[in-house]
């Protein structure tokens, strides 16, 4: 199968404490997964699953514990380097942290062009902005001498995106796009996204807690919790049928905009997340309802369950049988 | 019989702000009624910057300057009595708060002091509000409390940084109630938290207001809460309440084009159409169009919407419109 990025048992382990009563935390524990070009793939859970732990590896701002990360084409780039940043761009959560208030807004792109060498000259360059503004529905024009101040945070987060564009990367890696984005401006940066996968071939790492979003823009999810990822597969699978008894949690606790899908029953929440992520066995266990002898003991291994893939024991039997 | 606990009346509270010697005036809550009922959970949604929080702060008579309100009043009533708001003492204010009206502000996480357990905290509010109490009693007290929100008594001594983000913020509503205030106002009470925790913060204030049958308010910019917790909601556009209804009215059938982008634009499981955001960006409250304020970015924009702001239709009872494509309607008072 066609792999633009490959992500193989990714493991970061971070020491909490002091010298004497040192904790070691794995934030990352033995993920992997691909991601295709021209695929939009989502990494979701709850804050402190990892999920921007991983992000970071793989934009090289961490250096994990253990694992590698493969990219599809290194041996044709001649420094992987050059390659890695060229073909990954990328986007960030708060668009108002994105930028410093006191520069304008356009000399983010012509640095990213001076240190890409894009462009020859300032009008090639302006015409290379401007084309890709254009791609976010904005124009050169409309940025040309403004400061942040003066854009909307949906308006910096597709300017965020155009600059992100301007190397022509392969990949994206946007962390929690939308959740600084009001609700009524949010639906804009995800089309965006789809717009990419579908016009220019772009791939998207799309971070988020937002599973309703995740359902609409991806084509593959895979949901973390305290480290490892418990449930894999397209959104279709992962969603609409959740197999794993944390997706099933996370699922039924988004609150949906539909009068009709109110939210049933009541939930247990969970022990402090430490506990959680030293935990022996599974570390959904204290919360699971379907908890049995051994998921205090044994981590689960991955399943295969209609497609999906799933870490917990209920599925034990389906393998065996 | 009228039920109405809160109500305002042609609400005007604008900052005026001095900007090298300039006056410049932001005009955040511009014209609001509302009449908010007992034993209700009123929503309030809208984009940020369209002056929900400022609203709020009007309403829990929390106006501190360069917040001013210009003109209109608010009023509670209390004991079967109106009292405008306007014209109580700081000292009656601060009387009133946490016995009659509680108030969650945003980012509440982090009003819990960060020195001092949890024990401590509630035993300040205590002995503030009850009087002096001994230490003993206090700490029976806020046990009792806690035990009957079915938070985990063991929270009481630890410090804030030892809560996790949604145990913080289920104290911070536990120390809300403390008094059983008939009102509660809720500023985004659940926006940082992930979702399986918002669920646990949202149940316990459904909770709380099943128990002391009072009126809770409240502020988010997730539809989803809205439509899982709120028996009213009100759609506030730049300063103003453009719609408002039952949930199941705006959910179901909206009537402003602006709640109808609002809500059309909400994903929804095992529903992939496409949808669109609403066209544009939200006006600056320095600088609003004239007429109605949704005109720039309404496909159905006529001409009077560019010259005057349309009143409300009542479209049934309890559903009400401001739109000229819906009626002229009125300005006035709420029902």
């Amino acid at each position: 199968m066609d792999k633009l990025l490959e992500v193989e048992n990714l493991t970061k382990t971070f020491a909490l404490g002091s010298v004497l009563s040192r904790v070691k935390i794995t934030a990352v524990d033995n993920v992997s997964f691909f991601i295709k070009p021209a695929e939009i793939f989502a990494l979701a859970g709850e804050s402190g699953c990892g999920k921007t732990t991983t992000a970071r590896i793989i934009m090289g701002f961490e250096h994990a514990t253990d694992g590698a990360i493969i990219h599809s084409d290194k041996k044709e780039a001649k420094n992987e380097k050059v390659w890695f940043t060229e073909g990954i761009q990328a986007i960030f959560q708060d668009p108002f942290g994105t930028f410093n208030p006191l520069r304008q807004v356009e000399r983010y792109f012509f640095e990213t062009i001076e240190n890409y060498k894009l462009a020859k000259t300032k009008q090639e360059a302006v015409g290379r902005i401007d084309a890709k503004l254009r791609l976010v529905g904005l124009t050169y024009e409309d940025l040309a001498g403004k400061y942040p101040s003066e854009f909307s945070g949906g308006q910096l987060q597709r300017i965020s995106i155009a600059r992100a564009l301007l190397t022509d990367p392969q990949l994206i890696i946007a962390d929690e796009p939308v959740s600084m984005v009001d609700a009524s401006l949010r639906m804009s940066i995800v089309n965006l996204f789809k717009k990419l996968r579908d016009e220019l071939g772009v791939s998207v790492l799309y971070i988020t807690h937002d599973l309703a979003t995740a359902y609409y823009v991806c084509d593959r999810i895979a949901i973390m919790f305290r480290g490892d990822i418990v449930e894999m597969g397209t959104v279709e699978q992962v969603l609409m049928t959740p197999k794993h008894p944390y997706t099933q949690l996370l699922r039924a606790s988004i609150p949906e905009a539909d009068t009709a899908h109110r939210w049933q029953g009541e939930i247990k929440l969970s022990d402090t997340e430490q506990d959680e992520y030293l935990r022996q066995g599974c570390r959904f266990a204290g919360r699971c309802p379907h908890v049995m002898d051994i998921c205090r003991t044994t981590p689960p291994p991955d399943f295969e369950v209609e497609g999906a893939h799933v870490s917990c024991h209920l599925y034990a039997e389906t393998r065996s049988g | 019989m009228d039920n109405t606990i809160l109500r305002t009346e042609a609400l005007h509270a604008y900052y005026v702000l001095d900007v090298y010697g300039k006056q410049k005036i932001l005009k955040a809550v511009n014209e609001v009624d509302l009449a908010i009922q007992e034993d209700e959970i009123y929503g309030i949604a809208g984009e940020s910057g369209c002056g929900k929080t400022t609203l709020l702060k009007a309403l829990a008579a929390a106006v501190e300057p360069p917040l001013r309100v210009m003109s209109g009043r608010v009023t509670y009533r209390i004991a079967g009595e109106d009292v405008d708001v306007a014209a109580l003492t700081p000292e009656e204010k601060r009387k009133l708060r946490l016995e009659y009206i509680a108030y969650v502000p945003q980012g509440s996480m982090s009003v819990l002091n960060p020195v001092a357990r949890i024990r401590d905290t509630y035993r300040d509010f205590i002995e503030s509000h009850i009087g002096a109490h001994h230490k003993a009693e206090a700490y029976d007290l806020a046990k009792e409390h806690l035990t009957e929100l079915g938070l985990p008594l063991k929270i009481l001594d630890a410090y804030p940084h030892q809560l996790s983000g949604g145990m913080r913020q289920r104290v911070t509503i536990a120390l809300a109630t403390l008094l059983k205030p008939r009102i509660i106002i809720g500023d985004e009470p659940t926006t940082a938290l992930d979702v399986v925790v918002q669920r646990g913060v949202v149940q316990l204030l459904k909770d709380v207001q099943r128990k002391l049958q009072n009126t809770i308010i409240l502020v988010t910019h997730d539809m989803g809460v809205h439509a899982n917790i709120a028996n009213r909601i009100g759609i506030m556009y730049a300063g103003k309440i453009v719609e408002e209804g039952s949930t199941d009215k705006i959910f179901g059938d909206p009537e402003h084009p602006y709640t109808q982008y609002l809500i059309n634009s909400l994903p929804k499981f095992g529903d992939k159409t496409p949808r669109e955001s609403v066209p544009g960006s939200p006006p600056s409250l320095a600088n609003l169009p004239p007429g109605c304020p949704f005109h720039p970015r309404c496909p159905h924009a006529k001409d009077i919407c560019k010259q005057e702001m349309p009143g409300f239709t009542q479209v049934e009872a309890n559903h009400r419109v401001a739109c000229w494509l819906v009626g002229e309607g009125e300005h006035g008072q709420a029902a």
